[in-house]
């Protein structure tokens, strides 16, 4: 609703009859305006590139420790596990970041690496695990079978890593267009349920110092916050515009974002 | 400091020790920090000497005694041992101390010592993991007074022929190659001989995840993960885990008529 509306009686003109404009997106004071599709394939072009260059570093990282002098020290695959399970997570923190910091701060270029930040949390969710089979375990199966269902900590991992693939599977902007913006967000949710099971799958693992897990888990939770208290307010500016003559009042349909 | 053993015992199946490296670079000594590599990095500030073990409850000679006199009561054994941790991995170590049995035997415990407690240094200073609650300090662990006076225990002192470094527990640890490392308490400034089964650090933190016997069982999983199996430290492929990690010849005795299925 353009907040520019003087009185309830030209607002009933503006709603009654169209626009002879196309209608501008609402410019509220601190939201910064949707880049349009001209502006994002135009400048800033490096940071998904450098997006992906940098959050490659820790795989070169544990490439470089594990072949060259500084080593992984006495337990390498431990090691190994560990620092692909934490980029894991901090990958999914990071893609979960952008939509708050447009919403609260007025940043609006994280939004253009978040693709890049999920799809780089499912590569090291998938590695992690990789890991696990490959070299932890050597393929055994059964050990493998018997550790998914009876140590919850290694099934909450599973599910968290079943949780991320059709996140990954559907980041394209075909899969978004094939699926409609609104079901594609609401799929793209899960990555909160990832990141809460991520948490858990962390927190079981560690034998008692659990420091490390705690700060994964308040900071997903604050950004959790922060997207409930954003969607709230919109609500409350939404109802304080009063609702539209025709608008259904449960807004099923309505662009939220 | 070299620590020249008297006498030396093989009891690690003719298995290569694990490197030095490896031995004093990945503890498990929360005093000195959770992660692995955290003693190593701070063992500086724990100051080894002087050091005095005060021995006391249940004993005729209730006494305290300088680390370095400890050594001087019984000959210095050198005993390589396979150590499983209770996180599923192992090395093989040579250490140098002298038999738990001996020196309780010369403390004279009473007819009513049943346990021996063994309480490590508390000492936020020398020992800045304690400025943490991650386990309720000081750091307790106990055995029956049967297996403290099981020929195996040691007393350990030091490591491949030099006196133990301050993240393998300097200067007096409990070696108990039958049972998982946490038993093994480090940095030790107090020996309790008792009536009454003392609390223990690990099984008071998580009772249904770390026993009191805490004797290394394959058939008994970890809540968290198995026990079937475990990683010597320096190999890529998980071989089995021994019940009683291969000593079961000279303790399962000590447990005939407990249930085999407790004994974690």
């Amino acid at each position: 609703m353009a907040a520019s509306t003087p009185t309830p009686a030209a607002e009933a003109a503006t709603s009654a009859t169209p626009a002879p404009t196309a209608p501008a997106p609402p410019r509220a004071a601190g939201a910064a305006p949707p880049p349009s599709r001209a502006r994002r394939a135009g400048g800033r072009r490096w940071l998904v590139p450098l997006a992906w260059a940098l959050g490659l570093l820790p795989i070169a990282k544990v490439a470089y420790d594990g072949l060259l002098a500084p080593g992984l020290g006495a337990n390498p695959i431990e090691k190994v596990l560990n620092r692909l399970g934490f980029w894991t997570l901090t990958f999914l923190l990071l893609s979960l970041a952008p939509t708050p910091a447009r919403a609260f701060l007025g940043i609006s270029w994280p939004v253009r690496v978040r693709r890049a930040l999920g799809l780089l949390a499912f590569l090291y969710a998938c590695l992690h695990f990789t890991t696990y089979v490959a070299v932890d375990q050597f393929f055994d199966w059964q050990i493998i079978g018997a550790d998914l269902a009876r140590r919850p900590f290694i099934g909450v991992g599973f599910v968290t890593l079943l949780v991320l693939a059709p996140l990954a599977l559907t980041s394209s902007d075909a899969m978004v267009r094939r699926l409609g913006h609104a079901r594609w967000k609401r799929l793209h949710r899960l990555a909160y349920a990832a990141g809460v099971l991520g948490v858990v799958h962390f927190l079981w693992r560690v034998k008692k110092d659990h420091t490390e897990p705690l700060l994964f888990a308040a900071a997903f939770g604050t950004l959790f916050a922060l997207r409930g208290l954003d969607a709230l307010r919109r609500r409350l500016v939404r109802r304080a515009a009063g609702p539209r003559p025709g608008a259904s009042l449960s807004g099923r349909g309505a662009k939220v974002d | 400091a070299a620590l020249p053993p008297a006498k030396r015992a093989e009891l690690a199946g003719g298995e290569k020790p694990t490197p030095w490296k490896d031995v004093t670079g990945y503890n498990n000594f929360y005093e000195l920090g959770t992660g692995k590599e955290d003693p190593a990095r701070n063992a500086g500030s724990l100051r080894p000497r002087p050091w005095t073990v005060q021995v006391d409850g249940e004993v005729k000679r209730p006494q305290t005694l300088d680390v370095d006199a400890l050594a001087r009561l019984f000959p210095v054994e050198e005993r390589i041992y396979r150590m499983r941790c209770v996180e599923a991995w192992s090395m093989v170590i040579p250490w140098d101390g002298i038999p738990l049995a001996d020196f309780v035997k010369r403390m004279e415990p009473t007819s009513k010592a049943k346990f021996v407690k063994f309480t490590t240094l508390e000492d936020p200073a020398q020992l800045p993991g304690q400025r943490r609650h991650v386990l309720d300090w000081p750091y307790v662990e106990a055995l029956r007074i049967d297996e403290a006076t099981n020929p195996l225990p040691l007393l350990a002192l030091g490591l491949y022929g030099r006196v133990l470094p301050g993240q393998n527990g300097a200067p007096v640890r409990l070696v108990v190659p039958w049972k998982y490392g946490f038993k093994g308490a480090k940095s030790i400034v107090r020996i309790t001989f008792t009536e009454e089964q003392p609390r223990t650090t690990w099984n008071e933190a998580a009772p249904d995840e770390y026993g009191f016997y805490a004797n290394v069982n394959p058939a008994v999983d970890h809540p968290r993960w198995s026990q079937a199996r475990e990683r010597r430290i320096g190999e890529f492929f998980r071989r089995k885990t021994l019940p009683f990690n291969g000593y079961g010849d000279q303790v399962a005795q000590l447990y005939a008529g407990l249930d085999p299925r407790k004994l974690y």
